[in-house]
This record gives C-alpha cells, structure tokens and sequence, in this order.
C-alpha cells in the first residue's frame, strides 16, 4: 500500500471505515492518523500519515510468534489465526510500528488490510472511502496495478527502514 | 530551532502513551526462572563433580525451592496470557525462531525433572519416606543409578533456562533498551547469583556457605562487569539505543537501576560477603536478601524501562 502524504488531509475516514468494517472494538483502532510537522516557524512543513500495520516482508511479528498464530499468507498479507493465538504478547513487544494490540477477546488484533474484502477482488475499506484518493492499494509485483503506478514517478519512504522488517507500506513524499 | 513534532489521537489501552502489555507477572517469572536456574544448575554441578556430600544443601534441600518456584512461575506466565483457553497451543508446535517457543518446551522439560530430582533425594532427607507403590521404587533406583548423566542434563537446560530470559528480551528488536545480546549472559548470571543466594540462606553448613559465597563473590563481579558492558555498548549505539538508555541516565529509573539493582543488589552484598569471608560477623541473611531483591528488581526495571522504549516517535 502506498498512502500520500501530500493529500492526505488527516480526516480520519480511514481510521472510522475501517472500525465499521472490521468491527473493531470501541476504543481500539488499525489504522491512525500521525500529523507530522518539521521545520523552524515560520517555514513549516506539515504532512499526515495515514498509519497501519506495514505487513513486513521480514516481519518480527511472524518471527517471535511462539504458535505461528502470525503467519504471512501468500501476496504478503499477515494474518493472525485466532485460535492459534494465546495472547501472550510477544508479537506486540516485537512490532517496531506498535500496529498490534490486545483485542478484549482474548486474541492479538490489526490491520489485515481487509483480506475478506481483498479476496473478493475489493480494496481495503480506508482505500475506498477515503476522500482524496491518498490510498493506493494492490500487487507490487504488477508493474500495472494502482500501487506500482503511484510509486513509479513519485519519492518515497518507509518507516524505521533501519529496524530490518522491509515494511511494504510506502509514503510517497 | 529546528523541531520535529509528532501529534496523534490514537490512545489504544495499553498501548498508548506507552507500551504496557507485560505487568508484573513477567518479570516475576522471569525472576523466578532465573532462580531456578542457579539453584539447578549448582546443584548438579557438584553432583558431577563429586562434592555431593559436602553440600547438603545446595544438593537436596534448595532443589525443593527450585520446584516450587518453577511451577509458581509457570502460574504466573499463564495468568498472564490474554487468550488463556489456546495455551496448548504453545505445545502443538517448536518454533525455533521465536524464544518464547524455546522457553515453554525447555520449562516443560526442566520442571517435571526437578521435581524428579528432588524426589531421588526425599529418602536422604527424610529416611522415614516411603513411596508406597513398587514402580516408583524402581523409578527411584533407576535415577539415583543414573545421577552423574542426569545432573548433566540438568546443567545444560538450566544454562538454557537461565540464558533464555535474556534471548527472549533480546530477541525484541523493537525495544531499543532489550535489543542487545548482552541481556541473555547477563540474565544468566544473575540467575546464578540469586541461586547462590537462596541456597546460602538455608544453608547450615558453614563449610558449605564458604564454598558459596566465594563462588557468588566472583558471579557478582561478573554481572557488574557485564553492567559496565551494557553501558558501553548503550553509549556506542545508535540514536535508538542511546536515546534508550537515557531512562537510566537521569530518567525515570535512574535511581532503582544504580541503587537498587547495582548498589544495593550487587556491591553492598558482595562487600558484606567478601568482609564475611576475612572473618568480620555479618548477620548470614542479609546479603542473600539483598541480592534476591537486586535480581528482582533488575527484572521488573528491565520489562518496564524496555516496554516505554521504541524506535518512532
């Protein structure tokens, strides 16, 4: 996924329709909105970020997981399959993006980039309900697909590239 | 000035401001553990090096504490589990990249054959006991023929025991202050030490004392200069790292490190024990007192210093 910062406006559509869609639990959330302001007054740079689980290539969460409850599915989603999760917490220590957290039922929770939608051939619910178009979605390897054509042209970062987890969520600055 | 401010309106429960996910229970078992493990691995180490009768205590008697302690820890550790019906689950599967995988099977392993251990002493403890079935009398017989091979087993999974505390911290990437190799040695010997020190306070063999407080004075220089280790290498890490350990250099826990845990934990009692040892009189429980509460406290600094520590924002 890619999100731009420059259009993002920091509404929080994404962080409400994805709360509706995935039931998340009332004061709980997947996604967050991070408003980033640099500089020295009065030449200021503001930019929001639209934050989520960065679904690693290497994720950490996959890696500590002393159950495999956290498993990376085939297109490089990762998942938690709650019965297999005993809520004890390693993953969420081992998140450098703090994306998880305990959900009351017991099991650990995040962003699974709507895959109940993604399967029936959707986007995720922040994708298509939010306002600027900021969000762009789909397979990195399609060199066709939304997410390829929004990063082709345009610089990009990813968060903490130093912690090694090779997050696939980009931020086009 | 330049400044970089970053302002969010998630407040997620425990997880916002600051991590806190692990409680007490955490550094309570990992106290625990570590422990154990010095009391384990003592116990058989002078089993395999045939000094078995001239410490009682370290032998027979603080195995019991070893027991004990294991099983509350394993309590504690369930309790702590938020998805608490799938703990089995822990046990369908090794996992070996994940140290907490490493650590339910090596405390599955270790708590079933500590009880062993002190059950093939029950009759040198108490000589009126009686297992009333013949297979466990067999069983008895069994272990007690097989003791050096079995000490060395329990060696080896106390030293994993001991060590894997630390691996598991360690193994967080994510928690600047925890994400250093050091941890896993440092636990470990730690463990040793407190092991020591429980065992001395039972201890009425002075003979016995002597042999461990000369050995406990020498574990505790080693985990001060283990201390000193972690300090350098905080200091020559990058910006996550330092910024990290600021918690300890003027930050909010300061004090209970450098006090607590070094001061009061590991030099105080290691100078009453050497003062002890060129025969000045100190009264036999403090500095094992002060030392199970050093380790004690160590933890609890560790899991909650390493918990507000993180790589954004």
């Amino acid at each position: 996924m890619a999100i731009d910062t420059h259009k993002c406006v920091g509404c929080s559509d994404c962080v409400v329709a994805c709360q509706t869609e995935n039931n998340v639990p009332h004061g709980y959330c997947r996604d967050w909105i991070v408003e980033y302001v640099d500089g020295t007054y009065p030449s200021l740079d503001m930019r929001f970020q639209s934050e989520r689980c960065n679904h690693c290539d290497n994720a950490p969460c996959v890696r500590c997981c002393p159950t495999g409850a956290s498993h990376i599915v085939e297109g490089g989603i990762v998942l938690v399959t709650h019965d297999k999760c005993i809520g004890c917490g390693a993953c969420i220590e081992s998140c450098p993006y703090d994306a998880r957290y305990p959900h009351p039922d017991g099991y650990v929770d995040k962003c699974t980039f709507c895959v109940q939608r993604v399967e029936k051939g959707q986007n995720p619910a922040c994708v298509d309900v939010c306002p600027t178009h900021c969000l762009h979605f789909g397979d990195l390897d399609d060199p066709n697909s939304d997410v390829s054509l929004a990063l082709k042209d345009r610089s990009w970062k990813v968060l903490a590239p130093e912690a090694g987890t090779k997050p696939q969520l980009y931020f086009l600055t | 000035m330049k400044e970089e401010l970053f302002v969010s309106g998630r407040n997620i429960p425990n997880i916002d401001p600051y991590l806190n996910i692990w409680h007490w229970q955490i550094p309570f078992y990992l106290f625990l553990g570590g422990l154990a493990a010095g009391i384990i691995f003592f116990a058989a180490y002078f089993v395999v090096s045939g000094k078995e009768k001239e410490m009682p205590a370290t032998v027979k008697w603080a195995p019991i504490i070893a027991s004990i302690v294991l099983v509350i820890g394993l309590i504690a550790l369930f309790s702590d589990l938020k998805h608490k019906l799938y703990f089995w689950q822990l046990y369908t599967i090794i996992r070996p990249t994940s140290p907490m995988s490493w650590g339910a099977w090596t405390l599955m392993a270790i708590t079933p054959l500590s009880i062993v251990w002190v059950a093939s002493y029950m009759k040198e403890m108490f000589p009126k006991w009686d297992w009333k079935f013949g297979f466990l009398n067999h069983f008895e017989a069994f272990v007690i023929k097989y003791r050096i091979p079995f000490s060395w087993i329990m060696m080896y999974l106390a030293i994993i025991l001991g060590v894997y505390t630390g691996i598991l911290l360690s193994a967080f990437n994510a928690r600047p202050l925890w994400n250093t190799s050091i941890l896993g040695p440092l636990f470990l010997v730690s463990g040793f030490s407190t092991g020591l020190a429980a065992t001395m306070w039972i201890s009425n063999n002075e003979h016995e004392r002597k042999v461990l407080s000369r050995i406990d004075i020498v574990f505790i220089l080693i985990e001060l200069f283990l201390i000193i280790h972690l300090f350098m290498g905080f200091m020559a890490g990058t910006a996550v790292k330092t910024e990290a350990f600021q918690l300890f250099l003027g930050g909010e826990f300061t004090i209970s490190f450098w006090v607590f845990v070094v001061l009061l934990g590991l030099v105080f009692p290691a100078t009453l024990e050497t003062l002890e040892l060129w025969g000045y009189h100190v009264p036999k429980w403090i500095p094992p007192l002060l030392i199970l509460f050093g380790g004690l406290i160590f933890r609890f600094v560790m899991v909650e210093a390493g918990q507000i520590t993180r790589f954004l924002y």
